[in-house]
């Protein structure tokens, strides 16, 4: 496979530049939700339970559509932003990062609730007895045990918005600089004359870097698995 | 001082717990299900009782009459599980200096050098806890306990999870942080044997209350406390001075208020005080002094008590000069020998029937 093409290098790029963002926003709200789903018991839990997993259940169309009403220029969320914060998702990068995030956060939570389900609690009670408080305990104990979970979140989601469509295409549309990542790239592709071999270019790339990835998450896994069980001789 | 009184509800279980106790080990007895661990949980902190007060010394961890609710990391309890949970993600020496680094300097008051000098951890500091034995990973969570500068210390059922040799081990080295460090030690177990060598006061807990306190040979010996100290466990507690080794036979004699004991061998030295567990099965009675006998100890005594029952067995307290036993026999061997309260007789004991289990470091 020869070289690749300028545009094609800016395509990669915005995907990863999408996805490795999306990631990192979500990611402490997604371990926070985590903790809270699988250490509290409040009124309403199986609500917010319900609402967090609603993006792995829906169409995606309907969740981009949910996007561009609540976040559109027009939005009651959007137009607060824009007003206050200048930061504006309808149409731009950002709004195809949020996407991702929204479409990858179930099964960031999933997997960092699970390995926290994973942790014996009365460990954080024996923290706590020691004399560490609530959040040191949860940094210094319940963090660094949730990590082999927290790193398959990340993977998942990462994975999830490199190939992010539906609700990307529907809320930020396919501009070619801006939104247009490589899913929406080898879609267009497709439904031009001539275009499969630049769709087999970009297929390829997809191929790569989700292999690249689970690779990275997997060597990642093992250290610090290995880590906890190091010297058990 | 620890001074207890607490209720809690959980579901249909009711603890009812309240006792003072002053000594350097404080026993806590009962059998599963008795309220032990939600007693100690309570005190910890863990989990909060609707009502009643707990106090340390001078220190009120909990009162709800004056809304006083310490948190668990202000308690400063030293609590030590069943089965140690250190951190797996750290190393011992992470573990023992986890709760050390959390306090204050103007409350280091236990080094850690001594802890893993006396704990004997030295040569695990580098290891993970994944690579430690039972008994091991048990001296590092008591260390870990004693280095975040408790007040009390809270061993619950330490032992549960070892095998009989560790069992022996970790005795000793609670021995030895009992005398080396002096801090108030409440030490949980539904072991007869560990807590009648450890504790000094008992505190027996049986369906969520406290239905006996009192120094350990006293409550020991109360024939209305066996429901719960248990049918084969039950027996009595000598406080007793090594006076003579028999290095030929390997015996060592121990003199109490009331007489001499020969038991196996011990590892004391001479006119030190010890104390030995006699079980009520393995004491016979005799009327008259017997003759070629194989048991070497034979104490004259006067009945004090009887305790009737209508299964097979009775059991019968004898005073030995200032000391009760208590001896098992059966109802026929009772009635058949017409033993009677205020009777003299003989109480037998074969000096096998110590084990380095029921004699240890008073």
């Amino acid at each position: 496979m020869p070289g690749l093409s300028p545009a094609e290098i800016g395509v990669v790029l915005l995907s990863l530049r999408v996805a490795i963002v999306s990631v990192i926003c979500s990611l402490p709200l997604a371990i926070l939700v985590a903790y809270v789903l699988a250490r509290t018991r409040f009124p309403g839990k199986v609500l917010v339970d319900a609402v967090v997993h609603l993006p792995l259940v829906l169409p995606p169309v309907v969740v981009g559509f949910a996007l561009l009403v609540l976040f559109g220029k027009r939005g009651p969320i959007g137009s607060f932003l824009d007003q206050w914060f200048g930061i504006v998702f309808a149409f731009r990068w950002t709004g195809a990062a949020l996407a991702s995030a929204i479409m990858g956060f179930p099964l960031m939570v999933r997997a960092i609730r699970l390995s926290i389900d994973a942790i014996d609690r009365r460990l954080e009670t024996a923290a706590r007895t020691l004399g560490g408080s609530r959040a040191w305990v949860f940094a210094s104990i319940t963090l660094p045990l949730a990590l082999p979970g927290i790193i398959t979140g990340v993977l998942l989601s990462f994975a999830r918005g490199l190939g992010e469509f539906g609700a990307t295409i529907t809320f930020v549309s396919n501009i070619p600089g801006e939104t247009e990542t490589l899913p929406l790239a080898i879609y267009s592709l497709t439904q031009v004359p001539g275009g499969d071999v630049q769709a087999w270019r970009l297929s390829v790339i997809a191929v790569v870097l989700s292999v690249l990835a689970l690779v990275t998450s997997e060597w990642l896994t093992a250290r610090t698995t290995r880590v906890k069980s190091d010297d058990r001789r | 001082m620890i001074d207890v009184d607490l209720e809690q509800r959980a579901g249909n279980f009711v603890l009812r717990a309240r006792f003072v106790a002053d000594a350097p080990v404080v026993g806590l007895f009962g059998r599963s299900g008795s309220g032990k661990s939600t007693l100690i949980n309570a005190i910890a902190g863990v989990t909060k009782p609707e009502r009643g007060h707990v106090r340390i010394g001078h220190v009120t961890l909990f009162d709800s009459a004056r809304r006083i609710d310490l948190s668990p990391q202000q308690r400063r309890v030293g609590y030590v599980f069943q089965d140690a949970l250190l951190f797996p993600h750290l190393s011992v020496e992470g573990n023992l200096l986890y709760g050390h680094r959390l306090r204050a300097t103007t409350v280091r008051f236990i080094d850690p050098a001594h802890v893993i000098d006396v704990l004997g951890l030295a040569a695990l500091l580098h290891r993970k806890p994944g690579a430690l034995s039972g008994g091991e990973k048990q001296r590092v969570a008591i260390g870990r306990a004693l280095l975040a500068q408790p007040r009390i210390l809270l061993l619950d059922e330490p032992l549960a999870s070892l095998d009989v040799p560790r069992r022996m081990e970790i005795l000793d080295y609670i021995e030895r942080l009992r005398d080396e460090f002096q801090i108030p030690i409440v030490y949980v177990s539904h072991s007869v044997a560990e807590i009648t060598r450890l504790a000094d006061t008992l505190v027996v807990l049986s369906a969520g209350e406290c239905v006996g306190v009192g120094d350990v040979d006293a409550v020991m010996g109360r024939l209305d406390l066996k429901p719960y100290t248990g049918r084969f466990e039950a027996g009595a507690v000598i406080e007793a001075t090594v006076i003579a080794h028999d290095l030929d036979f390997d015996l060592t004699t121990l003199r109490f208020d009331g007489g001499e004991l020969t038991v196996p061998g011990l590892n004391a030295f001479i006119g030190e005080r010890v104390r030995a567990r006699i079980r009520a099965r393995d004491v016979s009675l005799a009327l008259s002094k017997p003759v070629n006998l194989s048991i070497v100890n034979v104490m004259a005594g006067r009945v004090a008590a009887i305790q009737e029952e209508s299964g097979p067995v009775v059991d019968v307290q004898v005073a030995i000069g200032d000391v009760v036993l208590t001896a098992r026999i059966t109802r026929r061997s009772r009635v058949q020998l017409g033993i009677h309260v205020g009777q003299e007789l003989y109480a037998l004991v074969k000096a096998v029937s110590f084990d380095h289990r029921s004699t240890g470091y008073a």
